[in-house]
């Protein structure tokens, strides 16, 4: 479980990405990919409570008795997304209200609790922390690619910015919520699809005897 | 205090909870264990019907506590933490009733309510309630909408899966991708339903 902190890096952000893989913590944030910049201060948000309360978890996790773990842990993270809460009321009160009900909601994240259990429960506070930072990254982007896709064509702009030209009709599907779930399909299709490639190509070349590097480009041997 | 017991209409408050803006379909609450247990039809009847009675129960409970304790004493931005003691301390107790009243629902359901005390459409669907002002009928009516959307999406989601489990699906559209396209369509359908009620 010592794992080193650019191996966690690489692996919440592709190899093991919260959304792409695991399957993790889409509720709160999905609704809002509707705009780059609310998906932003919703993804930064998570990574925040995501990365402290798994610090606070790790550094608490001998006192806590096995019982009542599970509460023990939603407390702690409901602890800073109120936390979260206020900073964004008082520095982004329009995003705040735009964000309503979701903010709250980051509490349920599973990605949190996944965290939690998975890695602090386990290991030293501060590599949970950024354990729990990186997994925070890597949710991050999958949701701003998406907010960014569904924001242009469904507006026409990019953080508010009109980028499409005069006479661009906007699709009006990528403002409602089916195009959330099309487009979270495509991105987990194409990640794994690369992933499975790569995957085959590092087998292909172990079993040539050539260099066993995984990172290696798309297939350069012969399979 | 600017709250009242009785706003809106309920009749139809419940209907769109239930399908215009069925908390799933609309806002993407609960889709983590929505993904995962509508693999079963069984398991999904049963988390279904958890959500509901929880979610009913939750609602009710919270809204008294928010406006006869939180209001009242100012105290307001401590709701989140609140909400989620309220829902465990529901969950935990309803865990006890089952068990105790009738031990065949409690084999049923018993698996799935420590899974409830997480399920965003639980807390989603309270602050909702609060963030709306809902009064105390509307808010109950509500949580049993969202509730009954939530078991519906889940039963039909489950269906749907059954039925595809052995398609040709590309190898990495596999589970989760292809479950995500399931839903957007589902999605798209009941979008269809919107403009019959309007909710704010």
């Amino acid at each position: 479980m010592s794992a080193k902190p650019g191996k966690i890096f690489i692996d919440n952000l592709w190899f093991n990405n919260p959304v792409l893989i695991q399957v993790l913590g889409i509720c709160s944030t999905l609704a809002v990919t509707n705009n780059v910049r609310n998906t932003l201060v919703m993804t930064v948000g998570v990574s925040l409570a995501t990365a402290f309360s798994s610090w606070t978890l790790s550094l608490m996790k001998d006192l806590i008795p096995r019982k009542v773990r599970m509460i023990v842990q939603v407390l702690v993270i409901s602890f800073y997304v109120i936390l979260i809460d206020i900073l964004l009321r008082a520095y982004l009160p329009d995003a705040s209200r735009q964000l309503g009900p979701y903010v709250g909601l980051i509490i349920t994240n599973c990605i949190i609790m996944g965290r939690a259990e998975a890695f602090a429960a386990a290991n030293k506070p501060l590599i949970s922390f950024w354990d729990g930072l990186t997994s925070g990254i890597g949710y991050m982007a999958v949701l701003v690619a998406i907010a960014l896709v569904r924001e242009l064509l469904g507006f026409g702009s990019v953080l508010g910015f009109r980028v499409m030209p005069e006479g661009f009709v906007p699709w009006t599907i990528m403002i409602t919520a089916p195009s959330a779930f099309f487009l979270v399909a495509m991105v987990m299709w194409l990640a794994r699809n690369l992933q499975a490639r790569r995957e085959a190509a590092a087998k292909a070349a172990k079993a040539a005897k050539a260099a066993p590097k995984p990172a290696a480009g798309p297939s350069p041997a012969k399979a | 205090m600017d709250f009242e017991f009785f706003t809106m209409n309920p009749i139809a408050l419940f209907f769109a909870s239930i399908f215009t803006s069925n908390i799933l379909m609309s806002n993407f609450l609960g889709m983590c264990s929505f993904i995962s247990v509508s693999k079963d039809y069984k398991s999904s009847f049963g988390l279904g019907l958890a959500v509901t009675v929880v979610m009913t129960i939750t609602a009710a409970v919270s809204w008294v506590v928010l406006y006869y304790i939180l209001v009242p004493l100012g105290l307001e931005y401590l709701s989140f933490i609140v909400f989620i003691i309220v829902i465990a301390a529901v969950v935990q107790i309803l865990e006890m009733v089952i068990d105790r009243a009738s031990p065949a629902l409690y084999l049923s359901l018993g698996i799935f309510l420590p899974l409830i005390t997480v399920n965003c459409a639980i807390l989603g669907a309270i602050l909702f309630m609060q963030i709306r002002r809902y009064g105390f009928i509307e808010s109950t009516v509500f949580a049993a909408g969202s509730g009954l959307g939530w078991w519906l999406a889940i039963m039909l989601l489950a269906a749907i899966r059954g039925r595809i489990e052995n398609n040709p699906v590309p190898a990495g559209l596999k589970g989760a991708g292809i479950t995500m396209i399931t839903i957007g369509f589902m999605a798209m359908g009941f979008i269809g339903f919107s403009g019959m009620i309007a909710v704010q």
